[in-house]
This record gives C-alpha cells, structure tokens and sequence, in this order.
C-alpha cells in the first residue's frame, strides 16, 4: 500500500530545544496509524508540523506524494487533511449545531457574489448543511445539546464535537490528537466505533496520538514510538509492547 | 415650547450627528480588534483619507451630482470608500502583514499603526493643505428648518443637509453589516476567526481573505464616518484624528470586538457629550416661578464648559475601564 503521508527528515527546534529530530514517518493509505510516545517526545509538534499550524526548520511531508511542506492548514483542509485539537478548540460563542455547520469547504454563500446575487442557491446549500450537521450530531450522541453554545458544552463533549467537524466533510486523513482524554469510557467505546466505521466505510485514513493504550491496542496498527523527536520503533501494539526500549522510555531503566 | 426645540436642536440632532460619527469609526475600530487583536490607531486618519478622496474628486468632478439632485460629495462617496478600502488592504500588506508573520505581540502593531498615523497625516497635509475646505465645492448646503405646528413656537427645528444624510447612510450601514455579520457565509466566517483563529483555519476558512475583507469594511466605514463629518462642518487634515480618543471611548463602552457595542457605545459618547455641554438654564426657564432662586439665577448651567468637550469621552474611557472593563455588553466576539 502506497503512504499516503509521508514525512521524511524533520526538523524542528524552538529556541536550542530540539524537538523534532530528524523524524521519518509513513501513515498507510486506509490504516489507523498510533502515534504514541512519552510526554515531551514532539508527538503534538509533529502533528501541529503536519496540519500546517508549524513551520518546519528542515525536512519535507508529502500528501499522496503530492508536496505540502508549509502549506497553511486551511489549504490542507480543502486537500482533506483534518486535525483535532489535544485542547479542544470551538466556535465558543455558536451553537454546537453551527459549529458543525461552519466546516463544509466551498459552499456557494461563500463568496460575497452568491451570497448577495443567488441567495436561493445559497439557501438550497445551507439547508443540505443543516441536514449533514444534524446527522452527524446524532451520530456522535450530542443531539440533546445542539442549540447550546458550544462554549457551554462539558469538555468530553467538545472531544465529541471536534471528531464530529472531521466529519462533516469527505476527508482523507483525519489527525486526531488525544481524542479520547476526557471522555468518559461509554462514550469512548462509541468513540472507538465510530472511528473504525469511518475507517470501513469512508476510506479515512486515522493518524492517532494517544495516552490510552486500551484504545490504542483496541484500534491502531500500525504503531509508531517517538522519543526524543525521532521514530523509536515501529510495528504491531504486540511488538510495541514487548520492546524493551518502548518499556525503558516510558519507564526509566530498569537498573 | 422654544425651549424644546432648543433642547432638540441643541442635544437631540447634535448628539445623534456626533453619535453616529463615533458609531461608524468604532465599528471599523472593533471590527480589526476582533480579527487582528489589536487597536488600530490610524482609523481617525483613514477616515481623513476617505473625506480626502471625496474632496480631491468632487474637485475633479464638480457636477457629479446634478443628475441626482443630491451634493456631488455623495455620488462620488462609494468610488472614495472604494479608495480607502484599497489603501487600507495596502496599508496592511505593507506595513502590519510583515509584523504578523513575524508573530510579534499586538502592541507592536499598535505602535506600527501609530507610526502610519503620523505617514497618513503627513501625506494628507502634504496634498490638502492645513486650511479647512468645504466638500461642498459647487454645491450650496440646504438648511432645513421645520417649524412645529404649536402656537407660540417661534424657533424652527434645523438640520442641515448633510445630517439628514448622515442618519440614513449610518442606519443603513449598520442594518448591512448586521445582515453581513449574521447572515452570509463570509460574514460567519469572520465570527468563527474572531472566536478561534486556529479552529477557523483549521476549518478551511482563508484566514488571509478575512483579513483582507475586515479591512474592506474598515476602510469602507471609515470614509463613510470621515466624508459625512466633513460634510457637515469643513475637510481639515487632522478633524479626524482628534475624534480617535472618543471613538476608542465608544468602542471600549460597547466592549471591544462588539460591533453592536460599538454602535450603542458611539451613541452613548456622543450623547454624554452634548449633553454635559448643554446649557440646562434654558430648559429651567419656564419654571423660574417654581424653583429657587439660585437655581434659576444662573445664566449657565452645564456640567462642563464647551472647552472642556473632549474631557467628557475622556471620562466615560476611565469610569468603563474601572467599573466594568468588559464594556455593557458583555463577550469579546463579533
């Protein structure tokens, strides 16, 4: 299978503090790729590289081996690379419902034009958005809050709500930073399911960063260990689990 | 009755014409904080700029507005908003788009747009002069005076041409910035970037258009507010900039990124204003009967002298500032 992002020698320092250190990744087109590591080893920079909110000091990422280094993350958006935010991020001052509503790219009353030419259009469009968001809010379980600002919302709901934006949209890999912390474990296990049903059924492709490693073993393979802003190892959660470099990282050495 | 009318004319027409002033700079003011998070000092001269614009081609095109019956500064006030709108979009790319992408903090730019304060101002004086001049330059300046339908009113209701344009352009551009902000795509757009500039690009949204649009109306508002105050008294190259401490006063008591803030807010200065320099002896003369003497004896009864005008502004800023910093309204998003 063909790597549908390729990161190849990144780099990245703020200030003397190396972060990424000549960091080389695959993510699979149609896998669900982990991305764990212990605190402080680059795993939310490299994703803040990736999404386009970072610039890199050196290095290249491909998208589908197209280029994409430095591409500003709203470009990247419409190429349909999503990210979610480890902190979640909302509209704070607009309903969830329109929160999800704000995603779809391209829509007609975009343009000032449209919007003040074509209002049917515009209206035709808004309605189909309306209709996308209100299946997607039922499906990630948050129908009963919809009209609540989302500034409002409890934080294992605005998780909810951040997978809910990548979906609202035809995506083709989705980053989701720490998804799960915070959401309380019923939710997460429809969490988990959803992800692989979008995995299935849509041909998303998932790069994961997480704490959790229930979640972790439950849903991803590969999976990739950074440490120290460079690929420790990589392969099977089994592999993972029993490489005693992985257990020395996170534990210290057992001297 | 004359004392009334006195009282409208004095407070209820002066206040509305300098409120609205206030309410369309503030507007421009609160719109670049929410989306570019800092204050932009040169909106007075950017205002100047416009009425500049309206001047240079009202001069070039006196008869503009023969066909339309109406000044020719009016028929030419869209090309100038066009104007400033383009200088505005400029003044960013060249001066505050290169301190951005160095993320520098907001009170570099705030000390960047000083600097073009002083550049614009230089400029305008440079081509305009420092005399004031009339945009009404081959058109006379209708005073309207309405007498009211009471016996033993003497004095008639004034307003003045340019006032009467002032209301309606000033209604009308909030009700489409209203229907901008709640209704169009675009419009949502530069809430959500106002809200969360991250997520916003995050979703898609072109931060570098919202940018490019909020100073299309900034600079669109801004020679709306500084024609129509040049209009009403004379072009000077520095009217504006002395408006700037009244206009950030309006902005701060509608709570800075509020745009509807900043129109009440415009109003609320503007009338604080008329109404601390009005001569209340005048309205307590037809109960002279009544009151005390020491009252009544008194030729003058206003809060502050007219010299002392801009202290009242001044004032509000610091009170708003110490009792309630979030402004009457509260939340800092569009």
């Amino acid at each position: 299978m063909a790597a549908i992002i390729d990161v190849q020698h990144v780099h990245k320092a703020f200030g003397g503090l190396k972060v990424i250190n000549d960091c080389s990744i695959q993510v699979e087109q149609g896998s669900i790729t982990g991305l764990i590591g212990p605190n402080g080893a680059g795993k939310s920079t490299l994703f803040n590289i990736i999404a386009g909110a970072l610039p890199l000091d050196s290095g290249h990422i491909l998208l589908d081996g197209e280029e994409i280094t430095n591409q500003p993350a709203n470009q990247l958006f419409h190429k349909g690379l999503l990210r979610t935010f480890q902190i979640a991020h909302e509209f704070s001052q607009m309903t969830a419902l329109e929160n999800l509503m704000m995603v779809p790219p391209a829509q007609a009353g975009e343009s000032l034009f449209n919007a003040w030419f074509k209002p049917s259009r515009v209206m035709l469009e808004e309605s189909e958005v309306r209709r996308r968001a209100l299946e997607v809010i039922d499906f990630i379980g948050l129908h009963p809050v919809r009209n609540e600002l989302a500034g409002n919302l409890s934080g294992g709901q605005k998780k909810l709500l951040e997978l809910g934006r990548t979906m609202m949209t035809d995506a083709r890999v989705v980053l989701l930073d720490e998804i799960a912390a915070g959401v309380n474990r019923t939710l997460l296990g429809d969490l988990v399911s959803n992800i692989e049903r979008l995995n299935r059924e849509m041909g998303y492709t998932f790069l994961v960063i997480e704490h959790d490693m229930d979640m972790i073993a439950r849903l991803c393979d590969p999976v990739i260990v950074l440490a120290q802003g460079s690929v420790m190892v990589e392969g099977s959660i089994e592999e993972i689990q029993n490489d005693p470099r992985v257990i020395e990282a996170y534990f210290g050495a057992a001297s | 009755m004359n004392e009334l009318v006195f009282f409208i004319n004095n407070v209820v027409i002066a206040g509305s014409v300098t409120g609205s002033i206030y309410a369309i700079g503030a507007v421009g003011v609160t719109l670049i904080f929410s989306i570019m998070r800092f204050a932009h000092f040169a909106h007075g001269d950017m205002m100047t700029f416009g009425a500049f614009m309206v001047l240079l081609l009202t001069t070039a095109f006196p008869g503009a507005g023969d066909a339309f019956g109406v000044p020719s500064a009016l028929v030419l006030l869209p090309l100038a908003m066009a104007l400033t709108a383009l200088l505005a979009v400029g003044i960013d790319k060249a001066f505050y788009k290169p301190l951005r992408a160095h993320g520098v903090k907001p009170i570099v730019l705030v000390i960047g747009s000083l600097g073009v304060t002083l550049m614009l101002q230089g400029l305008i004086r440079l081509f305009a002069g420092t005399s004031g001049q009339s945009l009404y330059v081959d058109d006379r300046k209708e005073i309207f005076r309405l007498a009211l339908p009471f016996e033993g009113v003497r004095a008639p209701v004034v307003v003045t041409e340019p006032q009467l344009y002032l209301f309606v352009i000033t209604l009308v551009a909030v009700i489409g910035l209203h229907l901008f902000l709640s209704r169009s795509r675009l419009g949502k757009a530069m809430r959500a970037m106002s809200d969360n500039p991250d997520l916003a690009q995050a979703s898609g949204i072109n931060t570098n258009t919202i940018v490019a649009v909020t100073w299309v109306i900034a600079g669109g508002l801004a020679a709306i507010a500084g024609t129509l105050l040049s209009l009403d008294v004379t072009f000077k190259p520095d009217l504006s900039f002395f408006l700037l401490l009244p206009i950030f006063a309006a902005t701060i008591v509608g709570g800075v990124g509020h745009p509807y803030g900043a129109v009440a807010g415009g109003f609320v200065v503007g009338f604080a204003e008329t109404l601390a320099v009005f001569n209340w002896s005048v309205l307590l003369r037809p109960f002279r009967d009544s009151l005390p003497e020491w009252l009544t004896q008194s030729g003058n009864l206003a809060f502050v002298g007219t010299e002392y005008k801009i202290v009242v502004p001044f004032f509000i800023l610091v009170a708003i500032l110490v009792w309630r910093p979030t402004g009457i309204f509260k939340g800092k998003v569009i």
